[in-house]
């Protein structure tokens, strides 16, 4: 096992297999190993659910622990991009592809307006700005007439991929959203381990300084909440497709609490840990209510108990307990 | 039939009175967020799961206790005080030295401990909580019916902020609570019980909370979903009258809640976005709100 | 892909090995009660209707065959998203082979989708939209209770005939309250009245001050409250703390049921005019049916809601126990809409091809408090609209299940 203490704070490495081969790797392979094998033993609709919020879960840790940007309506790119994705495929007819496509780019779109107002300030107000967009933008969706306010898009097709694959297959729709889910994680992990990401480091520790070393903070910023934002909608859109359903639930400043939750929960500024988050939250409002306890009471107990006692999340104390990067 | 932009002119006045009523509720609530802000630099997010808990402590008062309304104006606030104070001194406390987002995490999740909690006993619609004797009935005031009660209600929020505004820019306790914001270290060496001081903040805050509650019962509906939707809009209040300034949040409240009213008359479907539209151009003018102080 | 043919080709070659016998799935008959059972319409659903369920299973043996019948519930919180993924979970997951009540209607809709998809049953007591039996209707499902047409056809016309003729309505912003009122609007216009206008309100609004506001101000005679539940309860106090009663305007309950009377009280709900299939002290049938309800519910009587439930479940299991098999939804429904049902809840009544079940609706009054000898003693019997003029024509629905000759 590598216990080579410098790769916690990493320089450059980029995706080479030898770099891979050292440091992260065998945790990730480990974890899509997991996914692999999950479905033959677990629900496959559950760990659906669970892949697209750990999905979404990562986006926002690029932006929170990566950045440091806090943003308090994340779920704006979620929703927004289920809802388009869910309007293009049944009322547009596109195919799943397409329609999970153009729900990632008006989430993109969305994260650029956004991301371009929320940056000319900073902490807490940057976060009320991002609460106050993504609740005019909730009112925006429960108005419009094609959401369909409480009832939401329903009924949403699940098509057929490229034409060849029929979702409607359990395990068919089930390697789709893992391949989905595998693509965006290592986009985020290319993007954290690379100059991009070493700017956006050096910006969060030490933002004049950074300034002075020639670099626009506001430029690598908002690159990094678009790509945030995109990849929400990515997300978003394919839980529509798989769950057939856009609602208003999806954009509830709820939801935004939720993945704030997700991502401290499963270890902030680590890279497996909003999954581990998002896994666990999910598994816990799919449970919990069989067994007769109220979910909004454990999900405040354990945010009571991170905050207190829990920092690093999950991920973040196995990491130390094992000494590598996660 | 008098009309101003083609609206009835009753139509007009009696949307304005409802926006007074709100008003004063995001003022009494954004008050209170702002004194704790102001002192203690944390974003109270239990500031909604503690008015609910307010209306709560009343319901039960009647239920189990036989003590209505005016009594529970008194003894909530001071139940719900306390229970500040035990937060302030078990959690809040260690958070102190951190980024101040950890002090809006902890109180996320105690909004959703408290929340759940009442959800899990009462489900979702709650309990109704009848108005009080003395102040049924209604006034006609020609334009439209204005029950007694919420006269009251307008009535004795402007007072209670009044009040505190008073006590907070007028008197030595508040000059004291002010030089803690600005230099507590300093304020400490001269032989003032700081900590003590930011509890009591923190429960007077949460008292002021509790009695915006019990105001609202009678109106709302005791029910544990009361708070959670009006937090979200106090956030926008306090923001939009300056984070910390008291005279900001009480004006704001009032304004923001006329603005919202006549919104309704005009433009229903705007009226509640208004507020976050508000609140957004105003970050992006003068972040530190109408009446902050300097940028931060 | 592979997992997905197995599964099918176990589900046929057991469903073949079983036809002499009757052979269910999983050697069990799961029935899943899903509906509100926090919120606003928790009273009128809940776990009343589980009850309701429990009832008519033991009223039928307890075993169709020798097969015992299971009866489980969840809470849908009125959302469309956990309606639609506990329907998911129950039909994939945990072996359900019907899914009765769902109010709500977006609930409703999102589970008739999961259901059709899935081939199983859902029978819809709570819910109202007429669409379950109009564009949406499907081979695996039955309206049952009441719809917002029947509502609209009972309270709508009453009123207008009674000199309502200008209305204004107050709309829960969703499936339900949409199409409440148009049916309604409809009927008002097709009576000769005129609709003023509307203001659509959120689902589960606590303050309608300023919904009131506006209502008044249109000046119509009659205030439509195109909601229920807790919304109903709550627009019907303020109105009479805003005096919009002393004002002389009206109020029309488009969907009232006895506990919201009973949570109203009779000085603030007396005079209220009301359609429901079902009142529990309108025969010896319903009396008897209901002595017992209560006696299991803390003396609460059923609503309409938790009735049809019963009424539901019992001719399910009787279709279940003619087919010996409860594995093809269509064919179950099929053979329910064949069966005529009588029960003690509805009397003697049919299933039409579009899902829609057929029987009589009552126009009541909620009685003065001075009428009323008991707790739910609450109504008196203004009208009773027969089962063939009860439901929307055959011949003017939407449903694409319904042959055109």
């Amino acid at each position: 096992m590598n216990t080579n203490a410098t790769t916690a704070k990493s320089p450059h490495r980029p995706l080479t297999l030898r770099t891979l081969a050292q440091g992260q790797a065998i945790p990730i392979l480990v974890m899509i190993g997991l996914f692999a094998v999950a479905p033959f033993v677990v629900y496959p609709v559950f760990l659906m659910k669970a892949l697209c919020f750990a999905l979404f879960a990562c986006a926002f840790n690029l932006l929170l622990g990566y950045v440091g940007l806090v943003s308090f309506g994340h779920a704006l790119f979620l929703g927004s991009a289920g809802y388009a994705a869910a309007h293009a495929a049944k009322v547009w007819g596109l195919p799943p592809e397409l329609a999970i496509l153009f729900g990632t780019a008006v989430a993109t779109a969305l994260g650029a307006l956004v991301g371009a107002i929320a940056i000319r300030r900073q902490g807490i107000y940057l976060a009320m700005i991002t609460l106050a967009l993504a609740q005019m933008a909730y009112f925006f969706f429960l108005q419009a007439k094609f959401t369909g306010g409480e009832d939401g898009i329903q009924a949403v097709p699940r098509g057929r991929l490229f034409g060849l694959f029929d979702l409607r297959e359990m395990m068919t729709l089930y390697f789709v959203v893992l391949a989905i889910f595998v693509g965006g994680f290592l986009l985020i992990y290319r993007a954290v381990h690379s100059p991009f990401g070493q700017v956006l480091k050096a910006i969060r520790e030490n933002e004049p300084r950074a300034i002075s070393l020639g670099y626009k903070p506001d430029h690598y910023k908002l690159i990094a909440f678009v790509l945030s934002a995109a990849l929400s909608g990515l997300a978003g859109g394919t839980k529509a497709i798989v769950f057939q359903l856009a609602s208003l639930t999806d954009v509830h400043w709820n939801t935004s609490g939720e993945v704030i939750l997700m991502t401290l929960l499963g270890g902030l500024g680590t890279i497996l840990g909003p999954v581990a988050g998002g896994v666990i939250v999910v598994a816990l409002e799919n449970y919990l209510p069989r067994l007769g306890v109220p979910v909004t009471v454990a999900e405040g107990v354990i945010f009571v108990v991170c905050v207190l006692m829990f920092r690093r999340g999950v991920i973040g104390e196995l990491s130390r307990l094992l000494k590598r990067p996660m | 039939m008098i009309t101003i932009f083609g609206v009835p002119l009753q139509a007009l006045m009696g949307q304005l009175l409802i926006g007074l009523i709100n008003g004063a509720f995001y003022a009494l609530l954004s008050l209170g967020l702002a004194i704790i802000f102001g002192l203690l630099n944390v974003i109270n997010f239990a500031h909604g799961a503690l008015y609910t808990t307010g209306a709560f402590v009343a319901w039960f008062l009647l239920q189990y206790a036989g003590i209505g309304y005016w009594g529970a104006l008194v003894i909530s606030p001071l139940a719900v005080g306390l229970l500040g104070v035990v937060i302030e001194r078990t959690m809040l406390k260690r958070l102190y030295g951190l980024d101040p987002l950890y002090g809006l995490l902890l109180t996320f999740g105690l909004a959703l401990i408290i929340q759940g909690l009442f959800l899990n006993r009462f489900g979702s619609s709650g309990e109704p909580y009848a108005i009080p004797e003395a102040l049924s009935g209604g006034l006609n005031l020609g334009f439209m019916f204005l029950p007694n009660y919420r006269a009251w209600v307008i009535g004795f929020s402007v007072v209670v902020c009044l009040a505190t505004w008073f006590v907070i820019e007028r008197t030595r306790l508040g000059s004291y609570l002010r030089a803690g914001t600005e230099n507590p270290v300093l304020v400490q060496a001269f032989g003032i019980n700081v900590p003590r001081m930011i509890t009591l903040t923190y429960a007077f805050g949460v008292a002021l909370a509790a009695l915006a509650g019990v105001l609202a019962a009678p109106i709302y509906r005791v029910n544990p979903l009361m708070g959670s939707d009006l937090i979200i809009v106090v956030f926008a209040v306090v923001v939009i009258g300056g984070m910390g300034s008291i005279i900001g949040s009480i004006v704001t409240g009032f304004a923001l809640g006329v603005v919202e009213g006549l919104t309704k008359v005009f433009y229903p479907e705007a009226s509640n976005v208004v507020i976050f539209v508000i609140m957004a151009i105003v970050l992006l003018v003068k972040s530190a709100g109408l009446f902050g102080r300097t940028a931060q | 892909m592979f997992g997905g043919s197995v599964v099918k080709l176990v589900v046929v070659l057991s469903a073949m090995a079983g036809a002499a016998r009757a052979e269910m799935t999983d050697n069990v008959i799961k029935i899943g009660v899903m509906n509100d059972q926090s919120g606003l319409y928790a009273d009128l659903s809940g776990q009343g209707s589980v009850l309701a369920a429990k009832m008519a299973v033991a009223d039928s043996g307890g075993k169709v065959d020798g097969t015992p019948v299971e009866v489980i519930f969840a809470d849908h919180q009125n959302k469309a998203d956990v309606g639609s993924n506990i329907a998911r979970t129950w039909l994939d997951v945990d072996k359900v082979d019907v899914i009765v009540d769902v109010p709500t209607s977006s609930v409703a809709l999102a589970v008739n989708e999961v259901v059709r998809s899935k081939n199983k049953v859902f029978l819809v007591s709570g819910a109202a939209t007429s669409d379950l039996t109009g564009s949406k209707c499907s081979p695996n499902t039955i309206h049952w209770t009441y719809d917002n047409w029947s509502l609209a056809n009972g309270t709508g016309k009453e009123v207008v005939k009674q000199g309502g003729d200008t209305w204004f309505f107050l709309t829960a912003d969703y499936a339900f309250g949409h199409d409440l009122e148009r049916n309604v609007s409809a009927v008002v216009k097709a009576s000769g009245g005129k609709v003023l206008g509307a203001v659509r309100h959120p689902l589960n609004t606590g303050d309608f001050s300023s919904f009131l506001l506006q209502a008044q101000s249109s000046k119509a005679k009659i205030i439509g409250l195109a909601n229920a539940g807790g919304d109903t309860i709550n627009a019907i106090k303020a109105a009479s703390e805003f005096g919009i009663i002393k004002g002389g305007q009206k109020l029309a309950g488009l969907l009232v049921f006895i506990t919201d009377v009973h949570a109203l009280g009779l000085p603030t709900a007396q005079g209220l005019q009301l359609t429901e299939s079902f009142y529990w002290d309108r025969d010896d049938k319903t009396r008897a049916f209901s002595k017992r309800f209560a006696d299991a519910n803390k003396g609460r009587e059923p609503s309409m809601v938790q009735a049809g439930v019963y009424s539901a479940v019992l001719h399910y299991l009787k279709a279940v126990k003619s087919l010996k098999n409860d594995a093809d939804g269509k064919a179950v429904v099929a053979k329910m809409k064949e069966m005529p049902t009588d029960d003690p809840v509805f009397g003697k009544g049919t299933i039409r091809a579009d899902g829609r079940k057929i029987h009589p609706m009552y126009l009541y009054e909620v009685k003065k408090p001075a009428e009323s000898k008991k707790p739910w003693d609450y109504y008196k019997l203004v009208r009773e609209i027969p089962a063939a003029e009860a439901f929307k024509p055959l011949n003017e629905s939407e449903c694409p299940l319904v042959k055109r000759t």
